[in-house]
């Protein structure tokens, strides 16, 4: 496909990156052309210098060939020009990146009166990541499948844990609980896990189960699955705004810590529910009086990745709260990953992810549809839900019979509201999803799984 | 410096020689020679060598801007080193470091000689001499890229470094597709040429012969007597298309784009069809005398200067009888060369565009001191660190200029054939003036000087830097 990008930014790379590793053609448009420059030698792609919004500058960026405008500039106004225009002069889906809270309350007007193909926000996205983690305590990621009817849940085995030494295929007969686990990351290589898997301390398994097994199979192995209740915040940015109105009426007591004097008026006025401390976050004794100790998530959400990552570091010094920690720059990703701070929230991630997301259903040719697409264990593995269409080609041949590609797994099968992990005799169904694990990357339809 | 990547893909381009010269050998078997043999015994060494080197376990995948620089000159050097050795081993040209001068002559398109009797030679090795040209024109490495699965994104390093012209950029998004683009209109426009001259009723061997060293402006002549000895048609077809390779050949994208807009914009397209109707008119005033005809001196003029600011080389009269101000034009133009992203050599059209602007805004900063000017290119704002690379071009190109200069100089020829034959190896033309013009050859150079010129002829085909940073210790340092 022929994408153009507007604005290489940090998304803007990210997504570069990876399309062009799918074999896209790329072509990015930027004002600053030495980062052009270096983006686009990086990634093979083209770099165009001047503004996106510009008719001129589109026609350049070949506009009318282009299937696929994703505009991710730093600035709302203009990524919203960038697709009108685009719209007008070609004939390409167009992705706008908006994250005013005020254009989002408007986002289905501007979808549908613009002609935008959607409109990504990264501070809703990441907001709505972090309420998922907040629900099931100890997960280290939580992706949804089937409109919440199934999850993926990744975490970190620790020592004491019964899971410590035991084979894959006897979680169901030990303790009697129906998931199923469906990739392993140990130091540092990704598995798919066969059957006779022993899996050991420090590793980090994603399993896939219905919310209710989930449940009782946290509380098996023994670990914590207490309700949360006390939430402290530091940084009222937007996300803070998105992901506490997104809170605020399940129960959770919410404390917000904020620097600013006059954005902690407004916070206070937008969330009447939430209790709103003007103060330095980074400081012991505010954090202490916020009840840092006391709490059951600590929420670091500063512009700065540095003081957030210091400040989960500091609070797992102190007290028990979970944390989840907010990391805007990809750069040293791996490293994080190894610091003992739970949760770590990357929300230019996410913005790729569904944008990549959109771009898999486009090329989907009609055996199937994606319905949803997540990133696992640093990007190696992917975790894709097809929904099955009635001319799948797959349908009705038991599962057994099929020649799967290497290092996939066809993990579950969504039928009926139901979660079915598949055995060798069960077939495909029309309008089944099916969440397929893998490694091998960009599926975009479900007859890809085949060799 | 990631070594063993950068012997990885010498072994690819080792390779792709032992392919390259399948062709001679097999234009050998046609004409039924037994020279064939030599050409299939090197491509048998160098597919052995090759496949090696391509074995290595390169451990880390670094492929950056130094490694670029060093694959792109060494390739080069490797090129001519295995291509001159059909020459050496049959004995057609005597003498390791003539064998290697004409090799290297042949892949930096310059077409400066050491033969006196072209004709002597068999036919595999006249067509390999004219293949060399054909090959180097365009570039070997872009021709990899565009055929073979070769590193991961950063290929952007080779191409710069190899292809002409201040600033490289790309057609479309992928580099690959960017190379098989060139390739294909490069092969195209020389196809076409072949069956132009085919159709002018030159000999089929001849026509392509002389398409594959037009096309990258290389200028080996198959016969003693150059161009000369082929009829008015056929040279006026092959002043067309010597013209033609020395434009840049994103101009022919946008022509099969139906983009003439994009077209119509080039300044340096401009430019380049504005210094040759200048030189032709201006030649022909000056020689008009010396034909019968005023229609043969356009013609005359014409070719040769085409083949001047192409860097092609070739000749269908002995330029250097003709008054003194034809050949200070010629000589102006040999230092001028072909439009940038073109397979010509010279110092390029377009950094004399950017030297004339960067003086006139110099001027004006003169006069207007706190006036302030971005100079433009195409329209566009030229970013500085074009102009600085360009301005420190033309410094290296002048120090590397004079070096050679007096190195040559020690052979004690006339002022004359020791500044012409620098100017012409350096700006990969061939013939120059005097002792080493359009009927004399470079054999009466001593070993050092022919070394030198060698040096000189990758030195101008590469742009200077590539081969001079072989000579910076840091840059082989990891």
């Amino acid at each position: 496909m022929n994408i153009i990008i507007v604005g290489c930014g940090k998304v803007g790379s990210t997504l570069a990156e990876q399309l062009a590793q799918e074999k896209h053609n790329i072509t990015l448009i930027d004002k600053n052309s030495k980062k052009l420059q270096d983006i686009s030698n990086a990634c093979d792609a083209l770099g165009i210098h001047g503004n996106g919004a510009s008719f001129n500058t589109l026609q350049e960026a070949g506009v009318e060939e282009a299937d696929l405008l994703i505009a991710v500039t730093d600035s709302d106004e203009q990524n919203l020009l960038c697709c009108v225009v685009a719209r007008q002069s070609g004939n390409c889906h167009t992705i706008a990146r908006v994250r005013n809270p005020i254009y989002h309350k408007e986002r289905d007007f501007l979808r549908r009166e613009l002609g935008l193909s959607i409109l990504i926000n990264p501070e809703y996205t990441a907001a709505a990541e972090i309420a998922k983690l907040l629900q099931i305590p100890n997960a280290k990621e939580v992706d949804t499948f089937g409109k919440g009817r199934a999850d993926l849940i990744k975490m970190v085995l620790r020592d004491e844990s019964p899971l410590n030494g035991m084979l894959v295929q006897d979680i169901d007969r030990k303790l009697k609980c129906q998931i199923l686990v469906c990739s392993v990351e140990r130091d540092g290589d990704v598995v798919i896990p066969s059957g006779t898997y022993q899996m050991k301390a420090g590793d980090k398994i994603s399993f896939i189960g219905d919310n209710e097994s989930i449940y009782r199979f946290m509380k098996r192995i023994g670990e914590r699955s207490g309700k949360i209740r006390k939430v402290l915040i530091v940084g009222g940015s937007i996300l803070t705004y998105y992901l506490v109105k997104k809170i605020e009426n399940t129960g959770f007591d919410v404390t917000i810590i904020e620097q600013d004097m006059e954005r902690c008026n407004e916070l206070s006025v937008m969330l009447p529910q939430s209790i709103v401390i003007n103060g330095d976050g980074t400081d012991r004794d505010t954090l202490m009086e916020a009840g840092l100790a006391s709490a059951d998530v600590f929420i670091p959400m500063t512009n700065f990745d540095e003081e957030n990552i210091m400040l989960a570091l500091y609070s797992k010094s102190v007290s028990d709260a979970k944390t989840v920690t907010k990391v805007t720059r990809l750069n040293f990703e791996d490293v994080i990953n190894e610091l003992p701070i739970d949760n770590v929230v990357y929300p230019k991630d996410l913005t790729a992810e569904s944008i990549l997301l959109y771009i898999r259903a486009m090329e989907n040719s009609g055996n199937s549809s994606i319905e949803t697409l997540y990133r696992l264990d640093k990007n190696r593995v992917e975790a894709i839900e097809f929904l099955v269409s009635d001319s799948c080609s797959m349908i009705g041949q038991p599962i057994r019979s099929l020649r799967l590609k290497e290092n996939l797994l066809i993990a579950a099968i969504i039928r009926n509201g139901k979660i079915v992990f598949p055995r060798g005799e069960d077939s495909l169904k029309p309008g089944d999803s099916v969440i397929v694990v893998t490694t091998q990357k960009g599926l975009d339809d479900i007859s890809e799984i085949l060799i | 410096m990631n070594k063993k990547m950068v012997l990885k893909i010498l072994g690819y381009v080792l390779e792709f020689q032992a392919v390259f010269l399948l062709f001679p050998c097999l234009t050998g078997l046609i004409y039924r020679e037994w020279s064939a043999g030599y050409y299939a015994g090197v491509a048998a060494g160098c597919l052995l060598v090759g496949f090696l080197l391509t074995r290595l376990d390169t451990g880390s995948e670094t492929f950056q801007a130094r490694e670029g620089f060093a694959t792109v000159s060494l390739s080069w050097i490797l090129l001519s080193l295995t291509g001159a050795l059909p020459f050496y081993l049959s004995g057609q040209i005597r003498g390791f470091v003539n064998c290697f001068f004409e090799t290297v002559s042949g892949f930096t398109t310059t077409g400066a000689s050491i033969l006196s009797d072209v004709e002597a030679l068999d036919m595999c090795m006249n067509f390999w001499r004219c293949f060399t040209h054909w090959i180097g024109g365009m570039g070997i490495l872009v021709f990899i890229m565009a055929i073979a699965p070769l590193v991961g994104g950063n290929n952007i390093f080779l191409m710069k470094a190899e292809s002409p012209g201040p600033s490289v950029g790309k057609l479309v998004p992928r580099i690959k597709t960017t190379a098989k683009i060139l390739y294909l209109m490069y092969f195209g426009l020389t196809v076409a040429e072949f069956l132009l001259l085919s159709l002018a009723r030159m000999p089929i061997f001849d026509a392509i012969c002389v398409s594959l060293a037009t096309a990258g402006t290389g200028g080996f002549a198959i016969r003693n007597a150059g161009c000369g000895g082929y009829t008015v048609l056929q040279q006026g077809i092959i002043t067309v298309f010597m013209i033609a390779f020395g434009v840049n050949f994103s101009v022919y994208y946008f022509i099969l784009c139906k983009k003439i807009k994009d077209v119509r914009k080039s300044e340096e397209l401009r430019a380049y069809l504005g210094i040759i109707l200048v030189s032709i008119v201006l030649i022909t005033w000056n020689v008009a005398h010396m034909f019968d005809s005023i229609f043969q001196a356009i013609h005359h003029s014409a070719f040769q200067v085409g083949s001047i600011i192409t860097t092609t080389g070739f000749s269908t009269v002995d330029f250097d009888l003709w008054p003194t101000f034809s050949k200070t034009i010629l000589v102006c133009l040999m230092f001028v060369g072909a439009s940038a992203g073109s397979t010509g050599g010279g110092i390029k059209v377009a950094r004399f565009l950017l030297w004339f602007k960067t003086l006139k805004k110099e001027i004006t900063t003169s006069i207007f001191p706190n006036s302030v000017k971005r100079i433009k290119y195409d329209n566009r704002p030229v970013e500085h660190a074009v102009i600085r690379s360009a301005n420190v071009y033309l410094f290296l190109y002048i120090i590397i200029f004079v070096g050679s200069l007096l190195l040559v100089s020690l052979d004690n020829f006339d002022p004359v054939t020791t500044f012409t034959s620098v100017a012409a190896t350096y700006n990969n033309i061939g013939p120059g003036l005097a002792l080493v013009g359009p009927t004399a050859n470079f054999s009466g150079m001593s070993v050092v000087s022919k070394l030198v010129l060698c040096f000189d002829m990758l030195a101008g085909r590469l742009e200077l830097l590539p081969i001079v940073l072989l000579f910076v210790p840091r840059m082989w340092k990891r």
